[in-house]
């Protein structure tokens, strides 16, 4: 190689070599996946024998991670773009609205129920997006005020046209199967470590997640426009100047998270059958602790999509993990907090060693 | 004064900028040619920054031409400067210090290989090419993807510079590159701009640090309050006489009274004060 040779030809006392240990740790998503071999090791040990290890333990918090992965993935990306979008909880609550709304109440085909709340996702995502990059304002102000104004629409629509809160039916309305196979359909095994016929679902929701997060990781690492979301979220002035269309990016990247909680939302509603106006509070900051746990620096231009995915694979194994080990579930929230604080720490740890100037 | 017959690749002629009452720059002259560095020598407030920005795209004149290749320009954005072949280095980098530098050497410009949806950014040619044109001007980095934040502030320029001259670059306008370096590392960064000459490019440098504007010009142009006191070749012009013309000796003879000055009242302040404790506890 051209590149061994040169290093042969000349000797350089600041040339040193690079261990591929420091490598290893210089990628964002490191702390994550070690940190998921380590709840689950954990998770493993108090709870190995309360039904943890089983394949239904298993697929049980797979579905609760597959859930805020999806999430957590998109809002990956906008986060190293260097935004936030704290709407995303409430857009899961409206666009999952919609399509009970309209399929239920209304008898449209799910499916053009579906692609509805799809096209107001993305509105909704652009307006964000426009908000943002032509007030200057910080997203954090912007998305908080889409956060309560989307909840607040969505809630007060909801009970203009249905006199109600909570729309069920939804196995009823036209078009259900197939779209159910799409979104809600699971794969059945037989769990062997039972000494009864049961079986352990694997809802298809997994397979979105791992979609997801192979499409953005491509993105972020192999396309044009994946290089311009670290450049916009690192300098927006540099990418600028260098022409980089720094807000048409940031657009999309609101676009895209919204889309996510559509997804999200299409899951929810055809696995459970209804939708509430209050569905996905606060997952906004359930997906920011995934991505932040995934090694993304929270100021932007730093970051992964498949830290993003273990780090919500950490939060959905220590969140049903608990209820394994036996421990009251409302310590769940404790558990996440720490994490989230501990896991800054040991990411910027990690950044700093792996990344210091000589 | 300058008397060579010259074919400039960038010229302004009588040029002002106001910035409403203030006259920011007043009836500016100077060009540069191919393979040669012009020095834009000048005091804070002399005008650089406004001249610098007016060349790059950034300002337009109130006055004056702006030619380049002899035809006159109108530049709307830093970009149709770049389209013109002009580009600018600026003091801070414009670098991502968290991304690789293949990634920094190639943002908004990213190679492609495959097509449609298959489109896509062709890392390994991005690492290839850096590493190559980052060695062509004699700039060893250990490895594309290292983050740009580990490399040193004059290195940083360097690649900077390496990647204005990969993308085109016909005038190289270095905005101060040398000013945050210690001596070591500015030594590195003249070298690369004597390898960019080299190699043809036109190089406006912009300095307020004689030393370093006399080690690598080859034509000196100084500023002062906004106008040009003359453009000169390097054997017109001593360092000294450089130096004095930048500041005025004048302006120099009386700081160095006012230092002068300091010290004696420093000194009959701290005589005083060793009176007064001696009249207190002796």
């Amino acid at each position: 190689m051209a590149s061994d040779s040169t290093e042969m030809r000349r000797p350089d006392e600041r040339v040193r070599r690079i261990s591929p240990m420091t490598r290893l740790l210089r990628r964002p998503e490191f702390g994550a996946i070690g940190g998921a071999i380590l709840v689950w090791l954990i998770f493993a040990l108090i709870a190995g024998n309360r039904g943890f290890l089983t394949l239904r333990g298993t697929a049980n918090y797979l579905e609760v991670a597959a859930q805020l992965g999806i999430l957590a993935v998109a809002v990956s990306l906008l986060m190293i773009g260097g935004e936030f979008d704290l709407s995303v909880g409430s857009m899961i609550g409206a666009t999952g609205m919609i399509i009970a709304v309209l399929s239920v109440q209304f008898g449209w085909n799910i499916w053009v129920a579906i692609l509805v709340a799809l096209v107001f996702a993305l509105a909704v995502g652009a307006l964000n997006g426009l908000l943002v990059t032509r007030t200057r304002l910080p997203s954090f102000i912007i998305t908080l005020g889409s956060l309560f104004a989307i909840r607040g629409v969505t809630i007060g629509v909801t009970r203009l046209v249905t006199g109600r809160t909570q729309v069920g039916g939804i196995k009823e309305t036209l078009g259900y199967d197939s779209a159910s196979t799409v979104f809600a359909s699971a794969l059945q095994v037989l769990d062997p470590s039972s000494s009864r016929v049961v079986y352990a679902n694997f809802p298809i929701s997994i397979l979105w997640w791992v979609i997801v997060a192979a499409v953005a990781t491509y993105i972020l690492l192999r396309t044009r426009p994946g290089n311009w979301i670290f450049g916009i979220g690192g300098d927006p002035a540099a990418a600028r100047n260098v022409g980089v269309p720094v807000d048409r990016m940031k657009i999309l990247l609101f676009m895209g998270t919204a889309a996510a909680a559509w997804l999200v939302a299409t899951i929810q509603v055809l696995s459970v059958g209804s939708a509430d106006t209050l569905r996905g509070e606060q997952r906004e900051f359930y997906a920011i602790i995934a991505v932040v746990i995934g090694g993304t620096l929270l100021t932007g231009g730093y970051g992964s999509a498949i830290g993003a995915l273990f780090g919500a694979l950490i939060v959905g194994m220590v969140q049903q993990g608990i209820v394994f080990t036996g421990i009251d579930s409302d310590w769940f929230l404790v558990f996440l907090g720490a994490m989230l604080i501990v896991a800054v720490l040991v990411n910027n740890y990690i950044r700093k060693r792996a990344s210091e100037a000589k | 004064m300058d008397s060579r017959p010259h074919n400039p690749i960038l010229e302004v002629r009588d040029i002002s900028k106001y910035f409403g009452t203030v006259v920011a720059l007043n009836g500016v002259s100077m060009h540069v040619n191919p393979a040669e560095v012009m020095c834009l020598l000048g005091d804070n407030g002399a005008g650089k920054s406004t001249l610098i920005k007016l060349l790059a795209g950034v300002h337009r004149q109130d006055k004056g031409e702006y030619l380049v290749n002899g035809k006159p320009v109108h530049f709307n954005s830093p970009r149709d400067a770049l389209e013109h072949g002009i580009a600018t280095v600026y003091q801070d980098l414009a670098m991502i210090p968290l991304m690789s530098i293949a990634r920094n050497f190639f943002l908004g410009s990213e190679p492609t290989t495959g097509r449609g949806i298959f489109r896509r950014f062709d890392v390994r040619a991005a690492h290839r090419i850096a590493r190559e044109e980052l060695e062509k001007m004699g700039i060893d980095i250990r490895d594309p993807e290292q983050p740009v934040g580990t490399l040193s502030g004059g290195e940083r320029q360097s690649v900077a510079i390496a990647r204005a001259v990969y993308f085109g670059a016909k005038v190289l306008i270095l905005d101060e590159p040398t000013s945050a370096l210690g001596v070591k590392q500015a030594g590195t960064v003249l070298r690369y701009v004597a390898q960019a000459r080299a190699r043809g490019i036109a190089v406006i440098f912009i300095t307020h640090n004689p030393h370093h504007a006399y080690s690598i010009g080859d034509r000196f142009t100084i500023l002062k309050r906004g106008r040009t006191l003359g453009t000169y070749t390097k054997d017109e012009l001593s360092r000294e006489e450089m130096v004095a013309m930048m500041s005025g000796v004048d302006e120099l003879e009386r700081l160095e009274h006012e230092l002068r000055e300091f010290r004696d009242q420093d000194a009959q302040r701290l005589a005083d004060a060793i009176h007064d404790e001696e009249e207190n506890y002796g």
